[in-house]
């Protein structure tokens, strides 16, 4: 994956009167790889994407987009990426597949309409209009609706949100096979999971600025403490145990006969509590590590207090 | 699918393909809308029927469908171009149609273009139901075609410059009332099937002014009075056009 990014933000600037939605924000985005944009409400997620959709003009910094600038070029890039809005986009009155048919005459060389009507469980919406469909009809058809004109990159901001897990794991399964042939997608998501399931690179946004980035096994590996967990006879000696680790490492006795020893958790740690335990005639039953999730990355990142 | 099936091969159709897509699928829309309906076609031919069949409104000297046709004809344009336009413009832009539209390869201006042809369209299946009423009436038009043809144009650019602002710019709801009280009282007030005559000297000359009054009576000094060129009711209409238009394109907002 050496090629050139297809979303390249330097600096980017967004301003809503006095309010900073997006304050110096830099972010690459890898050619054919799943990159999700995870942060709280209001860190600036959907306004990031939307300037790279050519929707709103950046008030300072650059942004290119496949190579070309979003606003000055948006002829071109719009018939090269595929949009799914966070909601709405379709005519109340239209039905699923009339709508996806008409997007597809708007392109060249659009999917098959059939197939993709078969692939995404919208063939059961038949002549209901759109705003008699359920939200997770609505979610596919826009998902569709972003992909039918075989574009190069696709933005999908939230696309799982107010899906049921059957319909979520056939959108993950869709984002995958356009990643095999080829397609670029960037999703914004609140969802960890799906971000741990999908992503190739996952940035964390929070107050307009990436505060960390990397493949999801990297962030949970870096930075946040990592546990672990063995059983043996109740009262054993913490104190010794503790001499034993190395400086920064915890060790409790949590409830009779549980210990968990939290730190960062890696072989040479590992190796040093079975060894403390054989030689003080310890069989640590149960051991285990913990990883941390990306969720506990996240909150540990962004803090834990509810935003607006 | 198989491996490559989504293999990206971008491209915007042609652009005639893209607008002749757009406009079908919004006449399509257009059609399918019960509430649209009601205000296109019902009421017109409704109030065509009714008034020239009962003696409810003196419509002056000769029969009551060569004064009614020209006015309902009017209304008709007034119907589509003006009131259903602003209310289906007003909910795409609230639910976000417009918006994504801006992503897809259609330009907006195509889309503009579109969403004119379509209500021409709807007019010409309008008018063609409206004239097969008014004959089967009795109504015997006078005038040239070419006078009708240039103030129906008129008439819908300028109704459609005034339903487009307001599309644009007010909450989809308020579209929707506002959109509706102005049907109302232009119907009642713009000459389509009250004579303008009947209200006071003053009043008269402010609702001429007025583009339904414009068209209604355009419509009528051709059609009814065999008129060439109503060149006053063509430079009403050609204002309200000229500034109608001037301020959509300056203030309409797409999200």
């Amino acid at each position: 994956m050496r090629s050139e990014p297809v979303v390249q933000i330097r600096g980017l600037i967004k301003q809503y009167g006095s309010k900073t939605a997006v304050d110096g924000l830099d972010l690459d985005i890898g050619q054919g790889r799943v990159t999700a944009v995870l942060g709280p409400n209001g860190a600036g997620k959907t306004t990031t994407v939307e300037i790279c959709e050519g929707y709103r003009r950046a008030d300072g910094g650059t942004v290119r987009v496949l190579g070309l600038d979003p606003v000055a070029d948006a002829a071109r890039l719009r018939t090269r990426i595929g949009v799914m809005l966070q909601s709405g986009g379709v005519y109340s009155g239209a039905r699923a597949e009339e709508m996806l048919r008409h997007m597809a005459k708007l392109h060249a060389h659009p999917l098959d309409v059939d197939a993709l009507i078969e692939r995404l469980g919208l063939g059961g919406c038949g002549r209901t209009a759109y705003r008699r469909l359920s939200g997770g009809q609505q979610q596919r058809l826009a998902l569709a609706m972003a992909v039918v004109g075989r574009p190069e990159l696709i933005f999908l901001d939230e696309p799982t949100a107010g899906l049921d897990p059957q319909a979520r794991h056939a959108t993950w399964e869709l984002v995958r096979e356009l990643r095999a042939d080829g397609v670029s997608t960037v999703l914004t998501t609140h969802f960890m999971d799906e971000a741990e399931e999908l992503a190739d690179e996952v940035a964390i946004i929070d107050a307009g600025r990436v505060i960390a980035r990397g493949t999801p096994e990297q962030l949970c590996r870096g930075g946040a403490e990592n546990t672990l967990r063995f059983t043996g006879r109740p009262g054993l000696d913490v104190a010794s145990l503790l001499n034993a680790l190395p400086d920064g490492t915890d060790a409790a006795e949590l409830t009779p006969g549980a210990y968990r020893i939290s730190g960062q958790v890696n072989p040479l740690l590992l190796a040093t509590v079975t060894s403390w335990c054989a030689q003080h005639g310890v069989m640590p039953d149960g051991i285990s590590v913990e990883r941390h999730t990306l969720e506990d990355v996240f909150l540990e990142l962004t803090g834990k207090e509810l935003r607006g | 699918m198989s491996t490559g099936t989504y293999a990206p091969k971008p491209g915007a159709a042609p652009l005639g393909r893209m607008i002749a897509a757009q406009t079908a699928f919004e006449t399509r829309m257009l059609l399918r809308n019960g509430e649209q309906l009601l205000l296109t076609v019902v009421i017109p031919s409704l109030l065509l029927v009714l008034f020239s069949t009962v003696d409810i409104i003196d419509t002056g000297t000769g029969r009551p469908v060569d004064f009614l046709a020209p006015g309902v004809l009017a209304l008709a344009v007034m119907s589509t171009a003006f009131t259903g336009q602003a209310i289906a413009t007003g909910f795409e832009r609230r639910y976000g149609v417009l918006k994504r539209l801006g992503a897809s390869p259609l330009p907006r201006w195509a889309l503009m273009s579109a969403k004119t042809l379509s209500v021409l369209v709807t007019e010409v299946l309008q008018i063609a139901l409206l004239t097969a009423i008014a004959f089967a009436l009795g109504w015997s038009p006078e005038g040239d075609p070419f006078s009708v043809l240039l103030l129906l144009a008129l008439g819908t650019a300028a109704f459609s410059g005034l339903g487009l602002l307001m599309a644009g710019t007010l909450r989809a709801e308020a579209t929707l009332a506002a959109a509706n009280l102005v049907f109302l009282l232009l119907l009642m007030g713009g000459g389509v099937i009250v004579p303008l005559e009947r209200f006071p000297d003053g009043v008269e000359s402010v609702l001429a002014l007025l583009p339904i009054s414009a068209l209604s009576d355009g419509l009528r000094d051709v059609l009814q009075h065999g008129a060439a060129l109503p060149w006053g009711s063509l430079g009403v209409l050609a204002v309200w056009a000229v500034l109608g238009l001037g301020a959509a394109s300056r203030f309409f907002r797409w999200e």
